[in-house]
């Protein structure tokens, strides 16, 4: 990007510099990204020297989407501001999205109870202690009912985090706005179906990974016919870096996982068109303001540049990469929680200078409880002074440019590419799942990270450095209402004695039969819904004919 | 005699995925010169119960961040009581607000800790127990 001769000027003034500071003492610290990579203590053109602004950087809305996927990005329109929801029943979390909704939120997530996530009934064995604890219960169409009581369907987007049981969760989704006589066609909104991040991190399976992948891209050849807005897959590396691992390897394993996507796709004889424009990423923003911005720009040029030189993709909505983003729980402290909101902040804004088109802000108390409504009021309001108040979304990715930021871009799609060539010569994403790959990397990943903080060699403000004695949280908590799961347990009771017994059964008896013969899952999945065949009951029968998972846990 | 090796089962209860913390953990206590099982994920009660009893362990130690800790504990803690094995120490850590921290000590439930507890301070606290216990 510069010419030779400049280049050679500023080689010997960094030269120069470089004396001077060695005889400057530096303060005893750690000069390294929260990930780990050493930091120079300055850059200069020199460490870009290999730019190509046109083929590596460009303009926003063009290949390699570097700066954004939009032309005019959030000078059009601003990061939908997306809090993720759900806990107790569903008339509590309805309520709860309805006060956000009039607080100025632009689009609902839910999140759900662990048995939803496991595909387990309110009311089976496994789900005792569980019920509406850390998300919504939905154990059939009823409940989803419910959860969208008085929100037309035609006019939110709707993120559901939400993996193995993904594609029943989406025909509820589908039949409740037939209730509402919306089209499937005009419903937008996102699935996670994420299910290769849950082997290598999130670990909430339940078949094993190939009949899952299958019922993955059943679900991307029914809706790219009939609900065409819907984001088929949301390719997660957020719970890959809350797991432990650093910015590259949540960089390379999420792109890796969506290659792996893609590449199912096209084998199950998809042109990679019809489905890829509907696939959207979704990252972590940890406390390290770069790296993380790097990582955003660094995710969108590879992803561009595979998706059109190996995958051949045509279609330029293909190439480029949306991502909805999260602040890291991981990062936030039990000590002092307050102190929360000035981290969420900063990672918030590292999402929005890195391009992100949804962020969730977490609460501040989320390392003792679900939030609390003033908790996520603060969270939702945090973003609100991003956007109106600091300016920074005046001017599209206005670290572009900055020797340090994309030396950074640079080195993590480095990185990533090296973990992309270890992945192939294991064999692919599955084999390294089977292998321990991914779980043994993340693992070590997360215990060097402790050590470092244990060994005061990282601070952490209220943790190893600058703590209270004696400190007593005073913060409101929210409490799940124990009662959800009695009141769960009746409705179930209710929804199975109301149904038609005969059209329920055969529902049932059609998902097996396809889940045999092969054909599309999708539709069997909305005629089990629309029969209240509650959610265990449905994926039992998959259980029955798929297996379930078993990991070897690796430490 | 040299100090018989303290062991541990480190486990997690129900549906709950995040092993996070429980392999750190585990792998500190392994550093630390424990004895260490892990349990894998998604275990009942009932199955961490009668892995800590065949293991004869000393100390079980639950990681639950899904909430359902007052579910979880109480009923390992019975369990462990039917089988006539109260001596085994049942501590561990996650989501756990200040107020059942406390309700779960009074049932008999040892020291738990949330995000930020250093492993050291976890390590000292096993030592302790189980020696108290011996």
């Amino acid at each position: 990007m510069f010419d030779k001769k400049e280049l050679e000027k500023v080689t010997k003034a960094k030269a120069a510099w470089d004396k001077k500071a060695a005889a400057c003492e530096e303060r005893n610290a750690l000069f390294e990204t929260v990930s780990g990579l050493p930091v120079a203590p300055l850059y200069t053109p020199a460490d870009v020297d290999g730019l190509d602004y046109e083929a590596d950087v460009g303009v926003p809305g063009e290949y390699p989407f570097t700066r954004g996927v939009q032309t005019n990005m959030y000078r059009g329109r601003l990061w939908t501001m997306r809090q993720f929801v759900g806990f107790g029943s569903a008339e509590d979390t309805n309520a709860r999205n309805k006060y956000l909704l009039s607080h100025g939120q632009t689009g609902l997530s839910i999140a759900f109870d662990l048995p939803t996530i496991m595909g387990r009934d309110s009311d089976h064995p496994y789900s005792h202690g569980e019920v509406g604890k850390c998300g919504v219960a939905v154990s059939s169409l009823a409940d989803m009912e419910v959860l969208f009581d008085g929100i037309p369907l035609d006019r939110v987007s709707t993120s559901m985090t939400i993996n193995a049981p993904a594609a029943l969760l989406l025909a509820y989704y589908v039949a409740v706005g037939e209730k509402q006589g919306v089209d499937s066609k005009l419903l937008r909104g996102t699935i996670q179906n994420d299910i290769l991040k849950e082997y290598i991190a999130q670990k909430s399976w339940i078949y094993p990974p190939e009949p899952s992948m299958r019922i993955i891209t059943d679900i991307m050849a029914y809706c790219a016919e009939e609900v065409p807005k819907w984001n088929t897959i949301s390719i997660s590396g957020y719970h890959i870096r809350e797991a432990g691992s650093t910015a590259a390897q949540e960089l390379a394993f999420t792109l890796a996982d969506g290659f792996a996507y893609v590449e199912a796709g096209i084998a199950a004889g998809m042109d990679v068109d019809t489905f890829a424009p509907r696939l959207s990423h979704f990252f972590n923003a940890h406390l390290d303001f770069f790296e993380e911005i790097a990582k955003y720009r660094a995710a969108r040029r590879i992803w561009a540049k595979r998706m059109r030189n190996k995958y051949k993709a045509k279609n330029p909505r293909s190439w480029l990469m949306r991502f909805h983003t999260q602040t890291a729980g991981c990062s936030l402290t039990a000590q002092q929680p307050e102190n929360n909101i000035v981290r969420t902040a900063l990672e918030a804004l590292a999402g929005v200078l890195g391009g992100t088109q949804s962020l969730h802000t977490n609460s501040m108390d989320e390392t003792h409880a679900l939030p609390s409504q003033k908790a996520v009021l603060i969270a939702l309001r945090t973003q609100q002074i991003i956007a109106y108040e600091s300016g920074v979304a005046n001017t599209i990715d206005p670290l572009a440019g900055s020797y340090y930021v994309e030396h950074l871009t640079n080195k993590l799609e480095q990185e990533a590419e090296d973990y992309f060539d270890k992945i192939e010569a294991l064999g692919g994403v599955l084999k390294a799942i089977e292998k321990g790959f991914f779980q043994k990397e993340i693992a070590d990943a997360a215990y060097a990270y402790q050590k470092k903080i244990e060994e005061g060699n990282r601070i952490q403000v209220g943790v190893n450095e600058f703590k209270l004695e004696g400190e007593k949280i005073e913060i409101d908590l929210l409490k799940v209402d124990p009662a959800v799961e009695k009141h769960q347990r009746k409705r179930l009771a209710k929804v199975r004695a109301e149904r038609s017994e005969a059209e329920w059964k055969k529902a049932l008896d059609g998902l097996r039969q396809a889940a045999r013969d092969g054909t599309n899952l999708m539709p069997h999945f909305l005629a089990c819904g629309r029969t209240y065949a509650t959610l265990g009951e449905t994926l039992d029968v998959l259980r029955e004919e798929f297996g379930e998972y078993k990991e070897t846990p690796v430490f | 005699m040299p100090e018989k090796r303290i062991r541990v089962l480190v486990a997690k209860p129900g549906l709950d995925g995040h092993d996070r913390g429980a392999k750190v953990v585990a792998r500190a206590l392994r550093d630390a010169g424990m004895e260490v099982i892990y349990t894998g994920l998604h275990q009942t009660p009932e199955a961490i119960v009668e892995a800590a009893l065949q293991e004869d362990v000393d100390v079980v130690g639950l990681s639950i961040l899904s909430g359902a800790h007052m579910t979880m504990f109480p009923r390992v803690l019975e369990l462990l009581r039917q089988k006539g094995a109260e001596h085994v120490v049942v501590t561990g850590g996650g989501i756990l607000p200040d107020n059942d921290i406390a309700e779960l000590q009074k049932i008999g439930v040892g020291r738990l800790f949330t995000p930020g507890a250093a492993t050291d301070e976890i390590v000292k606290y096993i030592r302790e127990a189980a020696a108290s216990d011996n």
